[in-house]
């Protein structure tokens, strides 16, 4: 039943000092595919990583790497098939980076771990694939926090694993990096049947690339699944015990919580002209109100989660009469509006806004 | 390739000061003795019996042992350094040669009043017993107090008790032989006979050996402990060789010279300077040199500058050891 994975878990238990942390964890990946670990701080991510690579042993169940129990692989077998890149702080002393990156060519070595014409290719190229190559020889300590990141994975990937296992690799990057990172990833996983798994903060990313996603919250694998299957349903906010603001699981966009009261400016938007309006007023501390927007508009996602009322209708549907006399008793209700949209720009079907715009006007807002 | 040229200019330049060092140290002395009455020892053509003595039983087997002993030291240091990921640590400061130190006096004592000998063997045993007992303490230190400079405090800290015991028995044994326990406890290379230099020879040379062939798990470690381990570096087994070793070194210099101060510091960071790297595999041979040419410098000064008074060994390494560590320290507050 459990053939054609590479890895994965049953029963798994993990803790510290006896006392279980996360219990009967079940997670399974194939050659080839990308696990995010996605959950609150403290939740244990890490713990269930460092389980899965052997730096903790479990406290029941097992880990079962490609047909074998973990337990029964050698510490150099291992080290052939899984290379890892971990939040611990590394400090070599005198070593460049590209030192640190032929480090990962100690499973191939011999006796005194001299490297062959073959081990240094192999440490270039990986050096190459990252873009390091251009501070191979500076020292490893004097480098940014985002660029060792950069090196610890060349480092892992000259390692030649089958699997990766990356905690919270992304954090000290820059947006650049971030998609350069993970498009790596993602092309080695294509490419060369890499497994992956790893934790993420940004679940916009993890949304995107992971293959499967399991959620780790309180003392359990609360979901584990397709982003399609994790991210619906309003389950992330819940995920994170989130209590303001919110999160969009379509677009993945964040926003801070929304100012509650009477709307006292009502804004006139649509096709993605409202959302900047929307939160500058959020964090000046203005109530408001917006429409006429369709469900399907650009504007949609963000009046939802920051105005106090939104005037819609359904995607791709006809300006009714009700919204239109909705939208004009917020209007009268309201002591300004703003006009985020050219009058230009509103299309046959917008007929409203010519006629909210006219609206207000003759109320002088 | 200009860090192999580097390399080999380093690993030269220890040579020739060891060669330097040992020669002068083979010449120079309380008892003056031309440069040409040495040469003629040392072919064996010496005239002279007494002249021959001083060189050949007393100056050529103690300058020796300084250097297979501060070879070993430099390593023990390098060792522990790399256990703890501390340029600061040493057998020295960890309180494992003082505890190797009060395990010999009390053994010598014992021997002492039952009119014993004590063979170089047993001492080395009681050494390397009280090296571990200091280590054993040290360990289970640093699994309470998870600072570095706490650990180093409380490795002080177990010297002075150490050393305070030792006192106490040393003051407190009355015999004639106290003399020389008393200058030993300072720290001292007098004394050795060639039967001494070929047992320490053989523990030093023996533990460097295994040493250097650790140099691929070391440089394993040195990438701290959760990428050894996933580079397949059995973390648990090793350490437990870097603490036998270097107990063992530590031990073995302890039982012959007592204890020397500040070697296993300096030398593993002068010569970390020196090579521009830390790569074991360089840094192993480069120690233990760079540790022989400077206890045979340092036990040079010791003979020399206030002769025929002799300063305790450690007295001269304190003076040259001391200010890099306090060097290291300011650096590493710079970098951090």
């Amino acid at each position: 039943m459990r053939d054609g994975y590479y890895l994965y878990t049953k029963g798994l238990t993990v803790g510290y000092h006896g006392v279980p942390l996360i219990r009967e964890i079940e997670l399974c990946l194939k050659k080839g595919e990308i696990l995010t670990l996605i959950g609150p701080n403290g939740a244990g991510k890490t713990t269930i990583l460092r389980n899965i690579i052997r730096q903790m042993e479990p406290l029941s169940g097992t880990v079962c790497l490609d047909g074998r129990a973990l337990a029964s692989i050698t510490g150099r077998e291992l080290s052939r098939k899984l290379s890892v890149v971990l939040t611990e702080r590394v400090r070599p002393e005198l070593m460049t980076c590209e030192e640190v990156v032929a480090t990962g060519r100690y499973p191939y070595t011999g006796r005194f771990g001299v490297l062959s014409e073959k081990d240094r290719q192999i440490v270039k190229e990986s050096m190459e694939l990252v873009h390091i190559s251009e501070f191979a020889n500076r020292d490893f300590i004097r480098t940014s926090d985002g660029q060792k990141q950069r090196v610890m994975l060349a480092r892992a990937i000259c390692q030649e694993p089958e699997m990766i296992v990356l905690d919270e690799p992304t954090s000290f990057l820059d947006m650049r990096y971030k998609l350069e990172f993970l498009s790596i990833l993602q092309d080695m996983s294509r490419s060369r049947g890499l497994s992956v798994i790893m934790s993420l903060h940004e679940l916009d990313l993890a949304e995107r690339i992971s293959d499967k996603v399991a959620c780790v919250k309180g003392d359990h694998v609360d979901r584990f699944g397709t982003p399609e299957e994790v991210f619906a349903g309003g389950y992330i906010k819940e995920l994170y015990g989130m209590s303001t603001g919110s999160y969009d699981e379509r677009t993945g966009s964040l926003e801070l919580e929304a100012v509650k009261g009477k709307p006292e400016v009502f804004v006139l938007a649509g096709a993605g002209s409202g959302t900047a309006v929307y939160r500058r007023l959020q964090r000046e501390g203005i109530p408001f109100a917006t429409g006429i927007l369709w469900e399907n508009d650009l504007d949609y996602p963000a009046a939802q989660a920051l105005a106090a009322e939104v005037v819609s209708i359904k995607p791709f549907s006809r300006m009714d009469e009700n919204s239109v006399k909705r939208a004009k008793e917020l209007i009268d209700g309201c002591s300004r509006v703003i006009c985020a949209m050219d009058e230009k720009d509103a299309g046959e079907f917008y007929s409203a806004f010519s006629v909210l715009l006219r609206y207000a006007a003759g109320q002088g807002k | 390739m200009k860090k192999e040229n580097r390399y080999r200019l380093a690993y030269g330049t220890l040579l020739l000061l060891l060669l330097l060092f040992l020669a002068l140290n083979i010449c120079a002395g309380s008892v003056s003795i031309s440069v040409s009455e040495v040469g003629r020892v040392l072919t064996g053509r010496g005239t002279d019996t007494v002249f021959s003595d001083i060189i050949l039983q007393i100056r050529f087997p103690r300058a020796l042992a300084a250097a297979v002993l501060g070879g070993g030291l430099a390593l023990s240091g390098y060792l522990l350094q790399t256990f703890f990921h501390n340029p600061i640590a040493g057998p020295f400061i960890l309180g494992i040669s003082s505890g190797a130190k009060l395990v010999v006096a009390l053994v010598m004592v014992a021997a002492l009043e039952r009119a014993v000998q004590v063979s170089s063997w047993s001492m080395i045993l009681a050494a390397f017993a009280g090296a571990m007992i200091s280590m054993g303490f040290v360990l289970l230190m640093s699994r309470v107090v998870d600072q570095m400079s706490m650990l180093i405090v409380s490795g002080v800290m177990i010297g002075y008790i150490c050393s305070a015991v030792t006192d106490f028995v040393v003051t407190f044994a009355e015999d004639a032989d106290i003399v020389n326990l008393h200058n030993w406890s300072k720290g001292s290379f007098s004394g050795i006979s060639w039967d001494n230099v070929a047992m320490l020879s053989v523990v030093i040379f023996t533990a460097s050996l295994c040493v250097f062939l650790l140099s691929k798990p070391i440089s394993a470690y040195q990438m701290g402990e959760a990428y050894g381990q996933n580079m397949g570096l059995n973390i648990r087994l090793f350490r437990v060789f870097l603490v036998l070793l270097s107990s063992v070194l530590s031990a073995c210099v302890t039982a012959f010279a007592g204890p020397v101060s500040f070697v296993g510091i300096a030398v593993p960071h002068l010569v970390k300077s020196l090579f521009g790297t830390a790569r074991p595999i360089l840094m192993i041979p480069g120690c233990f040199l760079g540790g022989a040419a400077f206890c045979l410098f340092c036990d040079l000064l010791a003979r020399v500058v206030f002769a025929p008074t002799e300063l305790s060994i450690s007295t001269v390494t304190a003076v040259f050891g001391a200010p890099v560590v306090i060097f290291i320290m300011v650096k590493r507050r710079r970098q951090s």
